[in-house]
C-alpha cells in the first residue's frame, strides 16, 4: 500500500510542477486535476471513503469552474522577464522560505511520533461513539454530535464564502 | 453561454435525474454508510450544473433560481441552528442528542444526526449552486 500512495503522490508532484511550468493554461488546470484525482486514490488506499467521496465531488466541479473561466479569458500566459525589482521578489521568497522550512523541521522534533497523538485523542471518540450516538458511521457521530460546533463552523464558513461572491458579481448597484 | 448539441442534451436528461436520486440517497444514508450532508448536498448541486452546462444559460432565466438558491440556504442552516437549540431546550447542552437513538443500522435511528445530514446537505447543494449560478448570471451581464 505505501508503494502505491508513494507512486501516486509522484505522480502528483509532477502534475503540480507541470502546472506551474505549462504554456497553456488549460493544459495547467488539467493537470492539476491530476493532483485532486491522486488525492481521491490515496484517500481510498487510506481507507477513508467519506473523504473520497467528498474530494472527487468537489475537484470534478472545481475542474468545470476553472475550465469554464480559462476558456473566457486569455489561455497564455503572460511570462515577463526579471528585471530588479523581481530579483529582489524572488530573494526575499527564497528567505522566507527557508525560515519557514527552519521553524518547521525544529517545532516537528518536539511533536510526538507519528501516530501516537492523534490516537490519545481518539480513543475515547472510538470506544463510545456507537453507543453514545447510536450512529454506525463513526464519521457521520463525530461529525454532528461530538464535533457539532466545526460542522456549524463550517456552514457558516460556506455561507460567507456565498455572500463574498454575491457581493462582488454583480452590476446592479454598483457605482 | 450557448447549450451544445441534442446528444448531449438527451444524455444529460437521461442521467441528471439519476445523479440526483444518488445525492439524496448519500444524505439520507449518512449515519450508516460514507458520505453525509457534504458529499450528498455537493452531487445534488452537480446534477443542476449539470444541466445548466448542457442546456445553455441563455434560454433559462436563472435570476429567479438564484434568488430560491439563496433563500433555501439560509433557511437551512437557520432550521439547523433551530434544532441544535433544541437541545438546549429539551437536555440543557446545545447541540446535544437528546432524540431516542433507535435500532442502530436502521434508517430512522440515531436521534438527530439525519436532521442534521439533511438540513446541511440543502444549505450545501444551495450554496454550491448559488456561486455556480452567480457566476452565470454575471457572465451573461457583461456580454450583454
Amino acid at each position: 500500500m505505501e508503494l502505491g500512495i508513494s507512486v501516486i503522490v509522484i505522480f502528483m508532484i509532477l502534475g503540480a510542477l507541470y502546472a506551474i511550468h505549462a504554456e497553456d493554461l488549460l493544459s495547467a488546470v488539467i493537470a492539476c486535476g491530476i493532483v485532486g484525482y491522486g488525492l481521491v486514490i490515496c484517500f481510498l488506499l487510506l481507507k477513508a471513503p467519506d473523504l473520497a467521496i467528498v474530494q472527487i465531488v468537489v475537484e470534478t466541479i472545481t475542474l468545470i469552474i476553472m475550465v469554464a473561466v480559462v476558456l473566457d479569458s486569455s489561455r497564455e500566459e503572460p511570462f515577463g522577464r526579471l528585471d530588479g525589482k523581481g530579483y529582489v521578489n524572488a530573494v526575499t521568497a527564497l528567505l522566507v522560505m527557508v525560515i519557514l522550512f527552519y521553524f518547521f523541521s525544529t517545532s516537528i522534533g518536539s511533536l510526538d511520533p507519528f501516530g501516537e497523538g492523534t490516537l490519545r485523542m481518539a480513543g475515547p471518540y472510538i470506544d463510545g461513539a456507537y453507543e453514545k450516538t447510536g450512529s454506525v458511521n463513526l464519521v457521520t457521530g463525530v461529525l454532528f454530535d461530538f464535533r457539532g460546533y466545526d460542522t456549524l463552523g463550517e456552514a457558516t464558513v460556506l455561507i460567507t464564502a456565498v455572500l463574498g461572491v454575491l457581493t462582488i458579481l454583480r452590476i446592479k448597484g454598483k457605482i | 453561454m450557448k447549450g451544445m448539441t441534442i446528444i448531449v442534451k438527451k444524455t444529460t436528461q437521461l442521467i441528471a435525474g439519476l445523479v440526483f436520486l444518488y445525492g439524496i440517497y448519500i444524505i439520507l444514508h449518512g449515519h450508516l454508510t460514507p458520505g453525509g450532508g457534504f458529499a450528498g448536498g455537493v452531487i445534488v448541486a452537480g446534477s443542476f450544473i449539470l444541466l445548466i452546462l448542457a442546456y445553455g444559460s441563455d434560454i433559462l432565466h436563472l435570476v429567479r433560481e438564484e434568488t430560491g438558491t439563496t433563500l433555501y440556504e439560509n433557511l437551512a442552516v437557520l432550521i439547523a441552528l433551530l434544532l441544535a437549540l433544541s437541545g438546549l431546550l429539551a437536555a440543557g447542552v446545545f447541540f446535544v442528542n437528546w432524540m431516542p437513538k433507535g435500532v442502530p443500522g436502521e434508517l430512522a435511528s440515531a436521534g438527530t444526526l439525519p436532521l442534521y445530514n439533511i438540513f446541511i446537505g440543502i444549505e450545501v447543494a444551495a450554496s454550491i449552486l448559488s456561486i455556480f449560478l452567480a457566476l452565470v448570471i454575471f457572465k451573461e451581464e457583461i456580454s450583454k
